[in-house]
């Protein structure tokens, strides 16, 4: 067993347990924090798979602003407990074996037509994945996208303040 | 990495598989969002492994340019659902989904 793997091992076993804790855990704040941990292993992933610039993104961006908003929405709310399961007794059991089944389906492609998936392993130059190359990429074939993205977060940002705002929503 | 694709494509696919459990199973209209971002991270996850994979062919640099725009609109997407949760807090006084059963506000 190579180094690499073994550290892959590790990172996709934090990540699986983060994230299964978080779908468990009885208070929102616990969840909240098991993402954040599984955020960071997914990062490091990021980092060993030569993207260098998206693991930074997804850390600051991901398990820093979005998560801080999480936090500051459930402390904001208050957090509540909750029972699995909805109303229906049958809810539960019926989710967990689809989400199984998902799970075997998407074990059973892989499985057969996994061959496919390979390289991976080709040299790269230490450039690649720097802020540098993907900057050059997203500031000429990606301009027009990249533009639209900040009119999005512009609306996105209206639309926050507008659906929180108190008073003279009456009409509304 | 000296790690097959195939091992990280099966990570991402059970992450996947653990967002839709958390959409199915949790009542807190807090942690259903927490499960669609578990969700959209395993599709980043994916997409940085099929970048490393054509790697290094110049094209393959744009899976990690897509993980940015997906990112971006994560946010985006978190902001407005976020303020969606805090308004219905406000008026049902609960964030428990299955209260949420009327168009009426």
């Amino acid at each position: 067993m190579t180094i690499d793997l073994a550290i892959f091992i590790g990172l996709a076993a934090i990540s699986i347990l983060t994230a299964i804790s978080m779908l468990l855990s009885r208070d929102a704040i616990y969840s909240a924090l098991f993402l954040v941990l599984n955020f960071l292993a997914v990062a490091t992933l990021y980092l060993l798979l030569n993207a260098a610039f998206i693991a930074m993104v997804q850390i600051t961006v991901y398990a820093g602003a979005i998560m801080v908003l999480f936090l500051f929405v459930i402390m904001l709310l208050g957090s509540s407990q909750d029972k699995l399961g909805g109303p229906y007794r049958w809810q539960l059991p019926a989710a967990i074996l689809l989400g199984l089944g998902l799970i075997a389906e998407l074990g059973i492609t892989l499985a057969s037509r996994g061959e496919a998936l390979t390289g991976g392993s080709a040299p790269l130059s230490e450039a690649y994945g720097s802020p540098a190359s993907v900057g050059r990429l997203l500031f000429s074939e990606f301009m027009v996208p990249f533009e639209i993205t900040s009119v999005l977060l512009l609306v996105a940002m209206v639309g926050a303040v507008i659906l929180t705002r108190r008073g003279k929503r009456e009409g509304l | 990495m000296n790690v097959p694709i195939s091992y990280i494509v099966a990570l991402s696919g059970v992450l996947f598989s653990l967002g839709v459990l958390g959409v199915l199973i949790r009542r807190n209209a807090i942690v259903i969002f927490m499960s669609i971002e578990l969700m959209l991270n395993s599709a980043n996850l994916a997409f940085i492994a099929f970048a490393r994979m054509m790697a290094p062919a110049a094209e393959s640099l744009r899976g990690q340019v897509i993980v940015f725009f997906i990112i971006a609109v994560a946010a985006a997407e978190v902001a407005v659902g976020l303020a969606l949760i805090v308004a219905i807090f406000r008026n049902k006084e609960s964030v428990n989904i299955d209260e949420v059963n009327s168009l009426q506000g």
